[in-house]
C-alpha cells in the first residue's frame, strides 16, 4: 500500500504538494508515509528556496537596470544579454571574498544574523497561493502568519548592529528598530482591514472574495501598507537603517562575502515577497481575466511586478527622511489613518455583511468604494495639513539672530575680560 | 493640497524613464569630441620647425626637450636647424596649449587622443620618433586658418605640412596690408602674427649645439 494524501489532510487542497507527495509515494512504495513526507517537503522547500533567491537575482537586475533608466543611465549591460548575468557575476564575487568576522564581534549572533534576514521571506512566501491551489500551506491564519514572521526581519536588523561591534553598525540598528516597531502598527491596522473586508485570515479566502480588488476598496489600506511596509523592507524614503550618507552601510557594515551576500538578497527577495502579498492581499492574487486555473500564476506575476516596479519607481524619486520626520509620519500620519480605514471598514463591513454566500457581494464592493475612494482623499488631505507644521516647523531665522546679537557683545566682553586678567597674571 | 510634491515627484521620475539615456558605450562608441579638442596626440610637422624652440620656453611646466644641431647648410639662406632631441613629457603635461600658441611657424598642434594609459612613467615621454610617425590630424584649437578651411580632426584626411600653415590658407592674407584695422578679419587676427615659414626661416644663426629645457 502506497501512502496517499487523504482528503482529510492540512494539505490535501495544495496541488503542488500533492502531486510532489504522490510521485516520491511511486518511489518509495512502502509504509514509512512520515518519511514520503519528509522528502516532499524537503523537495517543495528546495524547490521554494531557489526560486525566492533567483527571483531575488532577476530583481536585482531588473531594480538596476530600471534605475538606470529612472537616471538616464544604461545599467549594467555588459556581461550577457541584457546584462541578465550581472547578478551571477555579482554573486560570484561575494562568495569567493573573504568571509571576515570582526574580532569585537559577538560570533554567534553575527553568524545567525544572514539566516535570520532570509528566514522570514522565504517563510513569508510559504502562505502567498501563486495560482489556484497552488500553494505551499494554506493556513487558516496566513494573514496573521504573514505579519508575525515580517516582523521577525526586525530582530535580525537589531542583531546584526549590535553583534557587530561597530557603532555605524549599532547607531543603524537602534533607528531601524525605532522605525521597524513604529511602522508594525499602522501596516497590521492596514491588513486588519482587508480581514475584515475578506471576512476570513486565509490567503486563498482573501482572493477569492476581492470580486473587486481590494486596492479599489479600500485604498487608504493600500496606501499605508504600501508605505509601511517600504519601511520595514529599509527601501529608500525610509532607508535609514543602512543610510549610505550618514552610516556608511547601516547595519551591515561588517558583513562581507557570504553573508553580506545572503544579507542583499534577503533585502531584495524581501522586496518580491512584500510585493507577492500585496498582490495577494490587494490585487486579487491569481484571479485575472482570460487565464484561469494554474495560469492564472501569471495574472499573479505580473501584479507582483507591478508592486515590484512601484517600489522601484518610488525609490527613484523620494528622497531619505530625517529620524524625526519619519517618526512623526509613521505616529501622527499613518497610525490616524489606518484607524480611520479601520473604523469605516468596520462600519461598511456590519451594515453590508450577507449571511449566506461571501461576506460582502460585489454590489456591496461597488458601495465601499464609493464611499472609501472620497473618504480617502479626505482622510489624507485632513491629515497632511494637520501634520505639516509638525512635521517642517517654520523657520524662525529672525528670532535667532536677534538672540545671537544680544549675546555677542556680552560673550566677547567676557572673553576680554578673561584675556586681561590672564595678561595681567602673567606679567 | 499636502502631498503634492510628492505627486510632482513622481512624474518627473516617470518622464526622465522613458528619456533616451545619455550613456556612451565607451570602447565601442565615442563621445564626438570638439575639432578644438586639446588632446595629447601632439601633431608635429617636421618640416616646418626651425627648431627655435619657442614651445619648450613657453611650457609652464618645462616639460619639453629641444636639442638642435646645425644642419651644415646656411641659415642665411633659410636653412635651419637639425632637430635631434624633441621630447614632450606627456605625464606632466596639463595641456594648456600654450606650446602650440607659442610656435611661430605652425609646427606644434594639439591632437585629440586621450588613450595614453602606460604603466611606467618613462613611456610617457612623447619622443620625436614617435611625433615624426604619428598621424597627422592636428586639432583646430589655436590655428584659425584651420578652422577657417572646415577642417576636422576626426573626418578629414590627415593633413600634410604644406596644407597645415596659415599661408597655405591664406588667413593672413590681409595682414601686410594693415587690413585687421579694418575689422574685416577675425578677432584673433589681434595677435601680431608672423607671416610664413619663408619669413621667419631668416632667423639669426645659433651657436653650435643649443639644448632648452
Amino acid at each position: 500500500m502506497s501512502c496517499a494524501l487523504g482528503p482529510d489532510s492540512l494539505l490535501y487542497s495544495s496541488v503542488l504538494f500533492r502531486h510532489i507527495y504522490n510521485g516520491v509515494g511511486k518511489v518509495f512504495p512502502d509504509q514509512i508515509c512520515w518519511l514520503d513526507y519528509f522528502i516532499s517537503g524537503f523537495i517543495i522547500m528546495f524547490i521554494l528556496v531557489n526560486a525566492v533567491l533567483l527571483g531575488a537575482a532577476i530583481f536585482v537586475w531588473a531594480e538596476r537596470r530600471i534605475l538606470g533608466r529612472f537616471h538616464n543611465r544604461l545599467g549594467p549591460n555588459r556581461w550577457g544579454p541584457f546584462g541578465l548575468l550581472q547578478p551571477i557575476a555579482d554573486l560570484v564575487k561575494l562568495l569567493t571574498k573573504e568571509d571576515l568576522i570582526p574580532r569585537e564581534a559577538d560570533k554567534l549572533a553575527f553568524t545567525l544574523v544572514p539566516i535570520v534576514m532570509v528566514m522570514p521571506l522565504i517563510l513569508m512566501l510559504a502562505v502567498v497561493p501563486f495560482a489556484r491551489n497552488t500553494f505551499l500551506a494554506d493556513l487558516n491564519i496566513g494573514v496573521l502568519y504573514i505579519i508575525a514572521v515580517t516582523s521577525v526581519s526586525t530582530l535580525g536588523v537589531f542583531m546584526a548592529g549590535w553583534s557587530s561591534g561597530n557603532r555605524y553598525a549599532l547607531f543603524g540598528a537602534m533607528r531601524g528598530v525605532a522605525m521597524l516597531i513604529s511602522y508594525e502598527v499602522p501596516t497590521v491596522l492596514a491588513l486588519v482591514g482587508v480581514v475584515l473586508a475578506a471576512g476570513s485570515m486565509k490567503m486563498t479566502d482573501v482572493v477569492n472574495a476581492q470580486t473587486v480588488p481590494f486596492i479599489l476598496v479600500q485604498p487608504l489600506a493600500i496606501f499605508i501598507f504600501l508605505l509601511g511596509i517600504s519601511a520595514e523592507l529599509n527601501r529608500t524614503p525610509f532607508d535609514l537603517v543602512e543610510a549610505e550618507s550618514e552610516l556608511i552601510a547601516g547595519y551591515h557594515i561588517e558583513y562581507s562575502g557570504t553573508k553580506f551576500a545572503l544579507i542583499q538578497a534577503a533585502e531584495f527577495g524581501g522586496v518580491l515577497a512584500a510585493s507577492a502579498v500585496m498582490a495577494t492581499l490587494f490585487l486579487g492574487g491569481w484571479s485575472g481575466p482570460f487565464l484561469s486555473g494554474q495560469l492564472g500564476a501569471l495574472w499573479f506575476l505580473l501584479k507582483v511586478a507591478f508592486f515590484a516596479f512601484l517600489f522601484i519607481w518610488i525609490r527613484a524619486t523620494f528622497p531619505r527622511l530625517r529620524v524625526d520626520q519619519i517618526m512623526v509620519f509613521a505616529w501622527k500620519f499613518l497610525f490616524p489613518l489606518s484607524l480611520i480605514n479601520l473604523f469605516a471598514v468596520a462600519i461598511e463591513v456590519y451594515f453590508l455583511r450577507n449571511d449566506t454566500g461571501p461576506i460582502l457581494s460585489r454590489g456591496d464592493l461597488g458601495v465601499m468604494i464609493g464611499v472609501n475612494l472620497p473618504l480617502t482623499v479626505a482622510a489624507i488631505s485632513l491629515f497632511g495639513n494637520a501634520i505639516k507644521e509638525k512635521v517642517r516647523p517654520p523657520v524662525r531665522t529672525a528670532e535667532v539672530v536677534t538672540s545671537g546679537a544680544r549675546l555677542a557683545p556680552g560673550a566677547l566682553g567676557s572673553q576680554r575680560h578673561v584675556l586681561e586678567r590672564s595678561e595681567k597674571e602673567a606679567g | 493640497m499636502y502631498g503634492k510634491g510628492l505627486y510632482k515627484g513622481l512624474v518627473v521620475t516617470m518622464k526622465n524613464l522613458f528619456r533616451k539615456p545619455f550613456t556612451y558605450q565607451y570602447p565601442e562608441e565615442r563621445v564626438p569630441q570638439h575639432p578644438r579638442f586639446r588632446g595629447e596626440e601632439f601633431v608635429w610637422y617636421e618640416e616646418r620647425c626651425t627648431g627655435c624652440a619657442s614651445c619648450a620656453k613657453y611650457c609652464p611646466l618645462g616639460i619639453i626637450r629641444i636639442v638642435t644641431d646645425p644642419s651644415g647648410s646656411a641659415p642665411q639662406e633659410g636653412d635651419k636647424y637639425k632637430l635631434e632631441v624633441f621630447d614632450i613629457d606627456i605625464g606632466r603635461c596639463m595641456f594648456c596649449g600654450l606650446c602650440v600658441e607659442a610656435c611661430p611657424y605652425d609646427a606644434l598642434f594639439m591632437g585629440s587622443g586621450f588613450e595614453r594609459g602606460r604603466y611606467e612613467r618613462k613611456d610617457l615621454v612623447i619622443t620625436i620618433d614617435e611625433l615624426r610617425q604619428a598621424e597627422k590630424r592636428p586639432s583646430t584649437w589655436f590655428r584659425p586658418q584651420l578652422e577657417r578651411g572646415k577642417y576636422n580632426p576626426h573626418e578629414g584626411k590627415p593633413l600634410s605640412w604644406r596644407e597645415a600653415g596659415r599661408e597655405h590658407w591664406r588667413w593672413h592674407e590681409g595682414e601686410k596690408a594693415g587690413a585687421r584695422f579694418r575689422s574685416t578679419l577675425t578677432p584673433t587676427s589681434g595677435h601680431p602674427s608672423p607671416g610664413g615659414r619663408g619669413v621667419g626661416g631668416e632667423g639669426d644663426s645659433g651657436p653650435g649645439q643649443e639644448e632648452s629645457r
